[in-house]
């Protein structure tokens, strides 16, 4: 009955947000995902189920979007690959669920996935009050506004009486509502669902400035044809921690959630890669280095993972500094540097908790 | 003759089983509903995610861009949620006005003799009934944001201006005595209603027509003009003024209300024009050619003979698309008009509040839905009385 009733509270949801639900399940497994029940054992279903759905961005360049192949690719994407990889030996069986900033929280809380990897800053409420757990930080994010250079505005608090876009059901709207009310400045917020609108919209310039997490700001000036028109602002107004999340009450399935996402750092702090992957595996000095690779202790074991787990996850995409590189790094059109998301011993604070 | 009222007896009896069964069906049907609402309540409570409808009260802390009534972002989610009920009541007034008048010309101009009138307005129905409206939503506003941007505005009048971020109109500012003009205009209303009522009896006691229209517009029209001018005309303007990146004051159509608005209208309108034209078509010729002999011009018959026959067959099916345009409205989220499914689904993400906010939205759309048929119902009854 439990299931059932879920269900049916699950349809009533997505029906209620007919208009979003466009966005969703584009992505490349278009079967239709009867949403699962919420239940306290993802990890069994994932495993049963042998997929393991993952909530992602409806599009935002570097973080998630279709690649050359078609296939979904990115710096959030890269996580579900790798946490498939450690539970399903196999970074592609995911299906990929495309949400919006609205639509995201009910699609984790009906079991529509098992983990949500979009852009999605833990805040105390979404913690606390919505019923979720988040895993950690796997980018370290603030608030920030795009504008046109030949605005010639070069803060946040000269934009009294602007047009704003902004995506809602997000923190930007929240933070956003307070800065200016703080600062006692009048704006018009136009609200959008996607990033893609909200960059349509920019460029129409039905808005002066977008606001949203600065990387997101990044991505999407990285998509703009006269991108050497626009200007990110140096200020930025919030502390937007960004990871993955999962439902909570289910603590075994948060606890490889987690541990996967600390493998990725702690490989990188380790220089663990994965060109020198296969030669670790023969055995190192570094007693950490082998309990991660499960060649030494039983890590794996207690997570109920087998003992390549972390392997696994490494393959399927390198460390965290190597998607970092490719997704995001200075060499891509993003370019972004490290800043605080460079480990704790290079001058970041990125800081994940030992292998023992 | 039944005496015995026992239940078998009920069973044999035909209309009685009816009765029987029927009840076991709604018996069944609201058992079911129970179990199911009171099982997702208890899940739901067990997943931590409802706690009833006190969350409304709590504060919002987003802003929302059109806002009928004061609205802050230290406002309530309850406060939000008005506003979003508004702007839908706001956008589906406007569109069921203009989505009937436009029906109605449509409706009428398609049974006209002009070849290129049909032909054109044949073409209008068939385009926008065959579209899919979120698709002619889309449409509208990548047209309305495509227009000249803020510093390139078109005036209209000088003081309209026109531009992607919608249309900036003065707004008026009434002085206190402007109040006597709107009591004159009132007044002038009701004595013509009076004028109405005593010219009919008239023409039905003697045959005399009294040009009614005429003095009503010469009254409604130019009285309160003459009270407005002798008080000084008493209201100001609020005039747009440019300012850094916007107009400041008047006030503005946003281009995303514009849209929805000519959307729903045209798409509306269409289905609307069909209804008119076949409402039209059902009276038989035999009444507008015996209109005619009887010495009445064309367009009397239209207005006294077949527009109040053709309205019993209209009023019913205008009835559901005045509803569907209602709850069209709800597509507002995918530009971004700020209505009540579009402020709820933020209510919801941000407060957790889902099956709340779902049943609100509802309540919301049955509570409208009703209102408008209850209204369409009364008057469907008041022109069936002119059966005779
Ligand atoms: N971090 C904020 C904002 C998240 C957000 O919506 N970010 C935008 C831009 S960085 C995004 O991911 N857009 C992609 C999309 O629309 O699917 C939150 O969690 O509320």
């Amino acid at each position: 009955m439990k299931r059932f009733t879920i269900t049916i509270a699950a349809a009533v949801l997505t029906l209620g947000l007919a208009g979003c639900d466009e966005n969703e399940q584009k992505a490349e497994n278009t079967e239709p995902a009867a949403p699962q029940a919420s239940s306290t054992n993802t990890f069994e279903e994932v495993k049963a189920r042998g997929v393991l759905q993952c909530g992602i961005n409806t599009g935002l360049a570097g973080f998630a979007y279709t690649d050359d192949n078609g296939k979904w690719a990115g710096f959030d994407v890269a996580y579900c690959r790798a946490l498939a990889a450690a539970v399903l030996g196999d970074p592609d069986k995911v299906k990929y669920v495309n949400l919006t900033g609205k639509n995201r929280f009910p699609a984790l809380a009906s079991g529509e996935i098992d983990v949500l990897s979009r852009n999605t800053t833990w805040t105390f409420s979404r913690d606390v009050k919505l019923g979720f757990t988040f895993v950690g930080v796997s980018y370290y994010d603030g608030q920030g506004f795009i504008g046109r250079k030949k605005l010639g505005v070069k803060s946040a608090k000269e934009l009294d009486g602007a047009s704003i876009c902004i995506q809602t059901g997000t923190t930007t709207e929240l933070n956003l509502a307070d800065f200016f009310r703080v600062n006692k400045i009048k704006y018009e917020p136009v609200p959008i669902e996607t990033n893609e609108e909200a960059r349509k919209a920019y460029l129409a310039e039905r808005c002066d400035v977008y606001t949203t997490d600065a990387s997101g700001l990044a991505a999407t000036k990285s998509t703009f044809a006269d991108a050497d028109k626009h200007m990110v602002f140096p200020e930025i107004i919030s502390k937007e921690p960004l990871g993955p999340l999962v439902r909570q009450g289910d603590d075994a399935w948060a606890d490889i959630a987690r541990w996967t996402l600390n493998a990725l750092i702690n490989a990188e702090e380790y220089g663990v890669t994965s060109a020198n992957i296969d030669e670790m595996l023969k055995g190192t000095k570094n007693p950490e280095i082998n309990r991660m690779l499960g060649t030494e202790g039983s890590l794996g074991e207690m997570l109920g993972l087998p003992k390549d787990w972390a392997v696994k996850a490494l393959k399927a995409g390198g460390n965290y500094g190597e998607i970092f590189d490719r997704y995001l790094g200075e060499k891509t059109p993003l370019g972004l540097s490290r800043g605080l998301n460079a480990l704790w011993s290079n001058g970041g604070i990125l800081y994940a908790p030992p292998m023992r | 003759m039944i005496n015995r009222t026992t239940l078998t007896n009920l069973w044999f009896n035909k209309r009685g089983r009816g009765y029987l069964l029927q009840l076991l069906v709604l018996l069944g049907v609201t058992t079911l509903l129970a179990i199911i609402a009171s099982n997702t309540i208890a899940n739901l409570q067990k997943a931590g995610l409802t706690s009833g409808f006190g969350f409304l009260g709590d504060q919002a802390f987003f802003d929302i861009n059109q806002r009928l009534i004061e609205y802050t972002s230290q406002s309530s989610f309850g406060r939000a949620l008005v506003v979003g009920l508004l702007n839908t009541v706001l956008v589906s007034s406007l569109g069921i006005i203009t989505a009937t008048i436009i029906g109605f010309f449509a409706g009428v101009l398609r049974l006209s003799d002009n070849w290129l009138v049909s032909r054109l307005i044949t073409a209008y129905v068939e385009v926008t009934r065959n579209v899919p409206l979120l698709l002619q939503i889309i449409l509208w506003w990548a047209i309305l944001t495509s227009l000249p941007k803020i510093r390139d505005s078109i005036p209209v009048f000088g003081t309209l201006f026109l531009n992607n971020r919608g249309l900036r109109a003065p707004a008026p500012v009434f002085e206190p005595s402007f109040i006597w003009v709107f009591i004159v205009f009132i007044a002038c209303l009701f004595f013509t209603f009076l004028l109405l009522f005593w010219a009919r009896r008239r023409q039905r006691r003697t045959g005399k027509i009294f040009p009614v229209g005429l003095t009503a517009l010469a009254l409604v029209a130019t009285v309160p003009l003459i009270v407005f001018f002798s008080l000084g005309q008493p209201i100001t303007w609020d005039i747009p003024a440019r300012t850094r990146f916007n107009f400041q004051g008047g006030f503005n159509i946003t281009p995303e209300l514009l849209a929805l608005w000519i959307a729903l209208a045209t798409y509306t309108g269409a289905f609307i024009s069909e209804i008119v034209r076949a409402g039209i078509l059902s009276v038989s010729k035999g009444q507008s050619e015996a209109a005619l002999s009887l010495g009445l011009r064309k367009n009397q018959t239209m207005r006294l003979i077949v527009i109040p026959q053709a309205l019993r067959v209209i009023i019913p099916p205008l009835t559901s698309q005045h509803l569907n345009l209602t709850k069209n409205s709800s597509l507002a989220i995918a530009i971004g008009y700020q209505d009540l499914v579009s402020i709820g689904g933020t209510i919801l993400n941000q407060s957790g509040h889902a099956l709340e906010v779902v049943a609100i939205w509802m309540a919301v759309y049955l509570s409208l839905s009703l209102a408008t048929s209850a209204f369409m119902n009364w008057y469907n009854k008041r022109i069936s009385l002119i059966e005779r």
